[in-house]
């Protein structure tokens, strides 16, 4: 619903709040599929410092979104198809909250079980994140990272270079 | 078989999460606003959260964290803690590319005086018309 | 925001009860929800609510532009030296064992600890630094702008 309200609306300071609004709905949602680790992490980024972001980036460019001229029967066609075709995928899907299913059956038993003899840490959230899948969270903190070096070159890098050219051109 | 409750009921959750997908990916293409694109992306990515953490959960299950005490109650089950450890990883990693986006966005806005699609393509087509006089004369 | 003492008396009291509540989160990942990520974020948004309240310039007395770049590549050299620490001590890369390879299980323990610390310190340098970038530039709106 919020999501088809932030569609229509031209206004993007509506639309920003419509989507940490947004966020803050899919941690609830987060939070009754078990998921609490990954919900605190929504609640805190979605609601909180992506809205703060979008709010300071609108006060940098312009608060009204221009309407469209061109009709949008092509994107709508193009989306409705691909909708169709996830549809059509999770037909052979198991059911919601099956115990059965492949994603239950194989690396998570494992985890589960060896965890607490292995690693001994209740959370075995934090255990995986961190032992198990060392690697990969090392990499995903190079990633985040790597996206703070390329804002800081963008955003406060490039005045300095730019008056050292017109210093040059001078 | 597909106009079973059962069945119904046990898709119902992967279907509107697909629903929202849509949408976020119709805003994406649709609008021509450059930060309402940048919202509909998130609406997407959010949507691919949920749709991933609904399928690590098991029905009767609880949060994957075992007592302090590390006894265990093999009776209790658990929900799958994998798909929530790639998840919280990528919704940090979301919101790191999404700043990156945003500053593109601003970087944009002082090039071309306007973060609206269209517009920037017209100012580039008159550009390019200009250097290829420029080259012609 | 010159003129909104409730907002400001508010922040005042609330920033230190987040900055422990994140605290919180980064330690004591391994026994309730929370971890690296998460405190990461609590903490970079304590500073960002102090800097929207009170202004850049007071925001940046307390954490300067340098130190949260710094504090960025800083985590992500404490995750990877811890890597290379337990290479030296005779084990896998990034195998906690190495941190006491008498009692595996403390060492996975420790390893944890250090290698969450670090990720928190990237993720919190890193957002705050990008809001440091966005609000540097920020010409100065009157409120009833918006």
């Amino acid at each position: 619903m919020v999501a088809l309200l932030a569609l229509r609306m031209s206004h993007l300071f509506a639309v920003v709040m419509l989507a940490g609004v947004f966020s803050l709905l899919s941690a609830l949602l987060l939070v009754l599929m078990d998921a609490v680790d990954v919900a605190f992490t929504e609640a805190a980024v979605g609601a909180g410092v992506s809205t703060v972001l979008m709010l300071s980036t609108m006060a940098l460019t312009s608060r009204v979104q221009k309407p469209i001229k061109k009709s949008n029967l092509g994107a709508a066609l193009a989306v409705s198809f691909a909708g169709l075709l996830l549809l059509y995928g999770t037909l052979d899907m198991p059911n919601f909250g099956s115990n059965n299913s492949p994603a239950q059956t194989h690396l998570s038993n494992l985890y589960l079980t060896n965890s607490p003899n292995e690693i001994g840490v209740p959370n075995v959230v934090t255990a995986i994140l961190a032992s198990y899948r060392g690697f990969d969270t090392l990499g995903e903190t190079a990633v985040v990272f790597t996206a703070g070096v390329g804002v800081i070159l963008l955003l406060s890098g490039l005045r300095r270079r730019k008056q050292k050219s017109d210093s040059k051109v001078g | 078989m597909i106009f079973e409750h059962n069945f119904i009921m046990g898709h119902l959750n992967y279907w509107l999460f697909i629903m929202l997908m849509m949408t976020g990916l119709f805003i994406v293409i649709s609008r021509g606003n450059l930060i309402k694109k940048i919202v509909g992306l998130n609406i997407f990515q959010t949507s691919v959260f949920m749709f991933y953490i609904s399928i690590g959960k098991v029905a009767g299950g609880t949060a994957p964290i075992f007592p302090m005490d590390m006894n265990i109650n093999p009776s209790i089950l658990y929900s799958n803690p994998l798909p929530h450890v790639l998840i919280l990883t990528a919704i940090v990693v979301g919101i790191a590319t999404t700043a990156l986006g945003l500053a593109l966005i601003v970087r944009i806005r002082e090039a071309y005086g306007t973060i609206e699609d269209e517009e920037i393509s017209l100012i580039e087509a008159d550009e390019q018309k200009l250097e290829t006089q420029s080259q012609l004369a | 925001m010159q003129h909104h003492l409730i907002l400001k008396i508010v922040t005042k009291s609330i920033v230190g009860i987040i900055l422990l509540f994140g605290l919180y989160v980064q330690f004591h990942g391994d026994y309730s929800p929370g971890g690296g990520f998460q405190a990461g974020v609590i903490f970079a948004a304590a500073f960002i609510l102090y800097g929207i309240v009170m202004g850049l310039d007071k925001v940046q007395e307390v954490l300067p532009f340098w130190v949260v770049q710094k504090l960025a590549a800083l985590g992500v050299l404490v995750y990877a030296l811890t890597g290379v620490f337990s290479l030296f001590m005779g084990f896998n890369y990034l195998d906690y064992s190495a941190f006491s390879p008498h009692h595996p299980e403390h060492g996975q323990h420790w390893g944890i600890l250090v290698v969450e610390l670090g990720v928190g310190i990237t993720v919190t340098g890193v957002i705050v630094c990008i809001y440091y970038c966005f609000a540097s530039r920020t010409p100065h709106l009157d409120d009833g702008e918006w």
